[in-house]
């Protein structure tokens, strides 16, 4: 009896977290999903079966590695918090699965990254979510795999990452999709006849995307008419790069750039006049959000991005309420990626007790627990429903596939496109 | 015994302090290594291991121009680069024809230390006609040149060779089973990890040896000559120039053996790794460990880089304390007010001792 | 051509006026001081929170950033470099590393990574010279070079303090003997530094509106490099230093190479103390045997 109760009771918390996954701008497949769940699980309280009731339960250990310091910090503690608040979430539903999360700092350097990810091995965590940036994240993936550790990383981005390694995923999109995207997004549209790019020639996830983006254009026939770079030393003054750009006429400035410079870009050329079309990518998401930041000067730039913060569904609005009332800033994209790092993975275990009785993660070491994630994420049957996609499903080669959103930037807020 | 005894009593202080150090190193490695095989040391631990070997092997280079030879050199890391970037080249190179990790690992420690030594050469002729802070600034500056240079290389190896570029990867015109070795910003994919520790504490003894049997050699004394009083040890017809060169060079290629398995350690390295603040972090463990103090040296970079990953349960507070730390270390290593209290102390715990014996 | 001229210059006035600071420092301490960015990044921030937060008049908000980075300054003077007076420079110098790590650190708790943007604090309009044109806060930045340049020109050879310093920057021991306290008269050149820390904060967040705990870091060595460049310790020297720097950046980029502007400067810099070694307006050093 009562184990009939706790499973009804944990069936009903399950299809409360699905649906907190799902967005209500498509309620339609948010309820799909949970109605889905509802059936599976009343399955397997019904047959009384020894397979279990289809719960995960005890105590799970998530590390999480991204840089808490430094130069990066900004993104490293993005996700640091909001997978914290996804773990607070998880924890105050009451299910039987309880989840850990112990952040270490890697200071966005591959060597400090490996040493962070040890010292998880020696918190004995069971997953890891990270690494937040494309290198370090190449650097531990290694050694994750070298390991049997699963890895889910909310932004690393770069093909590098995933490359040769079954036991790593991403959330985000990988550089090439994103860059191919862009550049075809501006062919079908018309967006521009003659395109300039200025990228940071430093940073592998900005290099990834450019290249990416150049090939796609010269396939397709987009006229790329400028291409300047600057690294994170010279990340201050941009007019050489702007004026290179006007000069030859673009019409569109692809911006495969983080936000910070993004925003410099913008103020100066304002200064200087020069008003062509902004495009950007998903690391432009939080511009607005710079404090004291004049988004009159966003005006109508356009960016591909799966997330943004000012959209009107709750259950990006509820994140959004949750992250600003807990850290008081509004949440990036990072934020959001790692949010949805932390109920992947969760949603992964459900799933896989669901189909095979139950599931006690205490104690449970990591190998054990990174086949099944695997077998999990590579199912193409398992979807998630997150802020930054809905049905989000992985190829077995670690990549996720969800639709890349185009928005543009009116009067101080993200319309959709 | 008795002969043993006599021997060491026998040698001059400065072989006695070179043994010491070699023990130093081998009991380390002993310790460690037992430690490793009955898997009771921390995952944190046995990760740190060859980071600490490649941190004492370029801190005991640098320590040979700072503290021997008394130039003051920012851009230590840039040779660290060019040997990480150079054994990295080599190995994947050397991957299909040797297959043993090992010899593939002395060949690209040799290749890294040769590059990184050319490196040192050609910057050293210009560079070492300047004096004090301004030489200082131009290591600074070669450092800043050779990141910036790594920052724009692309290597790739196929069927016809290496290919190198400063474009992208496909203006390489390899074939297409070509490698792509080195993109540019994105640094070095996909290595294959070869260093051990066992490679690392090699490395270490190696260099104590080589830089131990300078400074006592007839170079090593024109070098400090030089340091001490220049225009005196010119007047004693000590060639300032060559000298200083060869311990700058000397320390170039140490500098690029250690990069060489600092990159074959990891499995991406990226050329940002190897900037100014890396060359300040090694010159920390040299001025901690004491200028021109070859076992301090060895301590100082041992403690300092476990001290972050120790400070790691203050969370957000741990940069910030290994800032203090750093600051109180100064200040009581270098305060004469404190050194007096420290000698006191000393020479008080020395007297009971003594006394303790009679 | 023009544009690039003036885009040159306004960089340059930014390192310049960092540079400034530096140079004041070495000349008369002898120390690199590496926080010298750090503390211009906590300018920044003082500004920033008193003209966002409390709504203050910008000159009020610049005053305040002077007075917390005067303060501020005089404090790591007094807690870290002071007991080091005897100690070898390189000590100082990993010290002020120490106080670097410190302060970003610091700021990082503080202000969290999240960038500010700087508010706009200087509302004169930008000047048009036929094709290219002059925004008004290269032309304070200037302006600003200008009269702290002759301002401290002044006050080192003609003031009493002043010349007090010279004396310390030729010979501490002489100065000593002469009847001058140094230990005061560093401490006082230190919170003079610092002040104009507060100055270059805000000009330096003014023409690039964003602050992060890193903000001061990479200015801080290139401004370095532009006082080096000048001859440290050379008050001239600063200023051309910085601007020569930021002219030939803006050109390396222009007509060269946007990804080796960086090579470019450093190697400019080799190539100008290698043909005079003690920078362009140095004092060549005499040796004693």
């Amino acid at each position: 009896m009562k184990k009939k109760l706790l499973s009804v009771v944990l069936a009903a918390t399950m299809v409360f977290s699905l649906v907190a996954c799902g967005s209500s701008e498509s309620n339609s497949s948010a309820e799909g999903a949970s109605s889905e769940s509802v059936a599976t699980t009343t399955d397997a309280s019904g047959d009384v079966a020894p397979a279990g009731d289809g719960a995960v339960t005890g105590t799970l250990k998530l590390g999480l590695i991204g840089p808490l310091t430094g130069g990066a910090a900004l993104y490293g503690t993005a996700c640091a918090n909001a997978a914290q608040l996804a773990v607070d979430e998880i924890n105050a539903q009451g299910t039987g699965l309880t989840v850990e999360l112990n952040a270490q700092d890697d200071e966005h350097d591959a060597e400090k990254s490996v040493n962070a990810y040890n010292n998880l091995k020696d918190w004995d965590a069971q997953a890891i979510v990270g690494c937040v940036t494309t290198t370090p994240c190449v650097a531990v993936s290694a050694e994750a795999y070298a390991d049997r550790m699963f890895m889910l990383t909310p932004s690393a981005s770069s093909t590098s990452v995933t490359e040769g390694k079954d036991n790593m995923f991403q959330l985000c999109f990988s550089d090439p999709n994103q860059g191919s995207a862009s550049a075809q997004y501006i062919y079908d549209n018309g967006l521009a006849t003659k395109v300039a790019i200025i990228y940071n020639n430093a940073d592998a996830y900005s290099t990834g995307i450019y290249q990416t983006f150049k090939a796609k254009a010269d396939e397709i026939g987009l006229e790329v008419v400028s291409e300047t770079t600057f690294t994170d030393d010279t990340a201050n003054d941009f007019s050489v790069q702007l004026n290179a750009a006007k000069d030859a006429g673009a019409d569109l400035v692809f911006l495969p750039i983080y936000y910070t410079p993004a925003s410099l870009i913008l103020q100066q050329a304002n200064t200087m006049g020069y008003a062509p079309t902004f495009f950007g990518v998903d690391g432009m998401d939080g511009i607005l959000d710079i404090e004291g930041f004049d988004t009159s000067l966003a005006e109508g730039v356009l960016l591909l991005t799966p997330f943004a913060a000012d959209a009107t569904d709750d259950l990006t609005v509820s994140f959004v309420n949750s992250y600003k009332s807990a850290y008081g800033d509004t949440p990036i994209q990072f934020a959001a990626d790692a949010y949805d790092c932390v109920y992947a993975i969760v949603a992964a275990l459900n799933f896989y007790a669901e189909k095979n009785g139950a599931l006690n993660v205490d104690g449970m070491s990591y190998d054990e627990l990174c086949e099944i994630l695997i077998s999990v994420f590579s199912d193409p049957n398992f979807s998630v429903d997150g802020l930054t996609g809905e049905g989000m499903t992985w190829t077995a080669k670690g990549e996720v596939n969800k639709a890349p959103k185009a928005v543009v930037i009116k009067d101080g807020a993200y319309a959709g496109m | 015994m008795k002969n043993v005894l006599k021997k060491w009593t026998s040698l001059s202080k400065n072989s006695r302090d070179g043994f010491i150090n070699y023990g130093i190193v081998i009991v380390f490695f002993v310790i460690f290594q037992s430690l490793l095989s009955t898997k009771s040391l921390s995952n944190s631990l046995s990760g740190q291991l060859v980071p600490i070997c490649v941190y004492v092997v370029v801190a005991l280079a640098l320590n040979l121009v700072v503290g021997i030879s008394g130039e003051l050199s920012l851009g230590q890391a840039g040779f660290m680069g060019v040997g990480a970037f150079t054994g990295v080249i080599v190995s994947t190179c050397l991957q299909s024809s040797i297959s043993n990790g090992p010899i593939r690992l002395i060949f690209a420690i040799i290749f890294g230390a040769m590059i990184a030594g050319i490196a040192g050469l050609l910057i050293g002729i210009p560079v070492l006609r300047l004096r004090g802070d301004y030489l200082a600034i131009v290591t600074l500056a070669f450092g800043e040149i050779i990141k910036n240079i790594l920052n724009c290389l692309y290597v790739g190896v196929d069927s016809h060779g290496l290919h190198f570029g400063m474009v992208d990867i496909p203006s390489l015109g390899m074939e297409a089973d070509g490698i792509t070795i080195i993109n540019g910003p994105m640094g070095a994919v996909g290595i294959t990890k070869i260093s051990t520790f066992l490679a690392g504490i090699i490395l270490v003894i190696l260099t104590l040896v080589i830089i131990q049997n300078l400074i006592n050699s007839r170079t090593g004394r024109a070098i400090m000559a030089i340091r001490d009083n220049r225009i005196a040890a010119e007047a004693c017809g000590i060639n300032v120039t060559k000298y200083k060169l060869i311990a700058f060079v000397t320390s170039a290629a140490i500098a690029g053996a250690a990069g060489a398995l600092y990159g074959l350690n990891f499995s991406t390295i990226v050329p940002k790794k190897f900037d100014f603040n890396t060359s300040i972090l090694i010159l920390v463990f040299v001025v901690l460990g004491g200028i021109g103090n070859i076992r301090g040296t060895l301590i100082a970079a041992t403690v300092l880089y476990i001290l972050p990953e120790l400070l790691r349960e203050f969370a957000d507070y741990r940069m910030l304390i290994y800032a203090i730390v750093l600051i109180l270390v100064m200040l009581v290593t270098n305060n004469e007010k404190a050194k007096q209290l420290i000698n006191r102390v000393l020479v008080k715990l020395k007297l009971r001792k003594a006394k303790e014996g009679e | 051509m023009l544009t690039n001229l003036i885009n040159g210059i306004s960089l340059g006035s930014v390192y310049a006026i960092i540079a400034l600071g530096y140079t004041m420092v070495y000349g008369i301490a002898k120390m690199l001081n590496f926080a010298h960015g750090d503390v211009i990044m906590i300018g920044g921030y003082a500004a920033f929170c008193t003209a966002t937060y409390w709504n203050w008049p910008p000159a009020f908000a610049v005053l305040f950033a002077i007075v917390v980075c005067t303060a501020l300054g005089i404090i790591i003077e007094k807690l870290a470099y002071k007991p080091l007076r005897e100690a070898t420079s390189l000590a100082v110098l990993i010290t002020a590393i120490g106080v670097s790590y410190f302060l970003q650190n610091s700021a990082l708790l503080i202000w969290s990574s999240n960038p500010k943007s700087f508010p706009n604090m200087i509302s004169i309009p930008s000047i048009t010279v036929g094709s290219a044109q002059i925004s008004g806060t290269a032309i304070v930045t200037i302006l600003a070079n200008i009269v702290i340049m002759i301002a401290l020109t002044i006050f080192t050879s003609k003031t009493k303090v002043g010349k007090a310093m010279r004396a310390v920057s030729e010979d501490k021991g002489a100065a000593q003997l002469m009847g001058i306290n140094v230990n005061q008269t560093i401490s006082l050149t230190f919170a003079i530094g610092s002040g104009l820390a507060a100055i270059a904060g805000v000009l330096l967040c003014s023409a690039y509106p964003t602050l992060m705990p890193t903000t001061g870091a990479m200015p801080g060595i290139k401004a370095f490099t532009a006082a080096v460049f000048g001859g440290i310790g050379s008050i001239p020297g600063a200023m051309i230093g910085g601007v020569l720097l930021g002219i030939i950046e803006i050109f390396g980029k222009a007509y060269i190479s946007t990804q080796l502007s960086d090579a470019i400067v450093f190697a400019v810099l080799i190539i100008v103390l290698i043909v005079k070694p003690t920078g362009l307006l140095g004092k060549p050093v005499r040796e004693k045997v």
